[in-house]
């Protein structure tokens, strides 16, 4: 029952719910920030480039935060660092998505103990919607994330936010 | 090519009393304990005497000794007063293939050291690093500020011995 072959044949027309329609095309186009931190920003890129193709997700990096859908926090994030991310989160338009990427944003990864700059989960600065545990993860696992943050996405209603 | 006890020399016979010790004791490099406050004057004539010409610095570490005494407050937290902060210089020849590492140390209390930015211009991020991780003031800098904290951190400098964590950065939460 997909809609492309039935195009054609079933007089051109589809009839779904907004809702439907408006989280297929969100979960179908997340752009997200074009913005890295450390060492989880390489596997990030890696992931973006040919051989894992993010753009066939539609997840296309942007310039800036206010033509953006998703922000991926990749890498560790220091407290000089945190105030930037909250500010460029603050400046993305709504519906807006987090990735935190890595055990760095996710919990403080390997300074949680001795890091005396660095914030202990960017979920401290910023709400997050999904983890992707690793260090670094990889573009595997970053993919699977993503998923996951369709997923979300496909259920969520306009009456109330399923988050 | 020198060894560094023909630089020992050297320095000794020009700066006397300011060039303090050879240290060829220790499991390293010998080093040459200097005067913090004629040490720019004592690196140009490294950098500029021709059968030395030091021309490059290859690193500017500062050290916390922590060889004062330590000192508990009423709330247990551990202070260090008295002692000495040390910086370390690593510098090469790179016309002559030598090397050479220099040692000053100053007061905790009063960590003073002339700069040697003047001398190589690549000395101004290490000193400010170490200005901002030990909190050594370097006399004359052109541009002393923090590098790698954020320019409002007021809670002191994070490489030192007794230095503690706040609770709370701009409302956000510190330790774990």
């Amino acid at each position: 029952m997909g809609l492309l072959d039935q195009e054609f044949t079933e007089g051109n027309i589809v009839i779904a719910k907004t809702e439907d329609l408006f989280n297929w095309a969100r979960l179908s186009s997340l752009w997200q920030v074009g913005f890295g931190l450390a060492c989880c920003a390489i596997e990030m890129m890696a992931t973006s480039a040919s051989h894992y193709d993010f753009d066939r997700f539609g997840v296309i990096p942007r310039p800036s935060p206010r033509q953006s859908d998703v922000i991926i926090i990749s890498g560790t994030v220091t407290l000089k660092m945190a105030i930037r991310v909250k500010r460029l989160y603050e400046q993305m338009p709504d519906p807006k998505y987090v990735i935190s990427m890595g055990s760095c944003s996710n919990c403080g990864g390997p300074y949680w103990e001795h890091g005396y700059h660095v914030l202990k989960g960017v979920d401290r600065v910023i709400p997050v919607d999904v983890y992707v545990p690793g260090c670094p993860p990889r573009p595997e696992a970053l993919l699977e994330g993503l998923l996951k943050l369709q997923e979300k996405i496909r259920n969520e209603s306009i009456v109330k936010k399923s988050a | 090519m020198k060894t560094a006890e023909e630089i020992y020399n050297l320095l000794k016979e020009k700066f006397g009393e300011s060039v303090i010790e050879l240290k060829t004791d220790k499991p390293v490099d010998p080093f040459i304990i200097v005067d913090p406050i004629t040490l720019d004057k004592i690196c140009l004539f490294l950098r500029n005497e021709n059968d030395l010409q030091f021309d490059s610095l290859m690193n500017l570490s500062g050290v916390d000794d922590a060889n004062g005494t330590k000192e508990k407050d009423d709330i247990g937290l551990e202070t260090i007063k008295g002692g000495t902060l040390s910086i370390f210089y690593h510098i090469e020849s790179t016309k002559l293939k030598h090397k050479l590492t220099l040692k000053t140390s100053t007061s905790r209390e009063k960590p003073e050291v002339v700069t040697v930015t003047d001398v190589w211009k690549g000395a101004d991020w290490h000193e400010r690093e170490a200005y901002d991780m030990y909190g050594i003031i370097f006399l004359n800098h052109p541009d002393l500020r923090r590098i790698l904290m954020p320019y409002d951190w007021e809670f002191g400098y994070p490489l030192r011995k007794d230095y503690k964590n706040p609770e709370f950065y701009q409302g956000m939460k510190v330790p774990y």
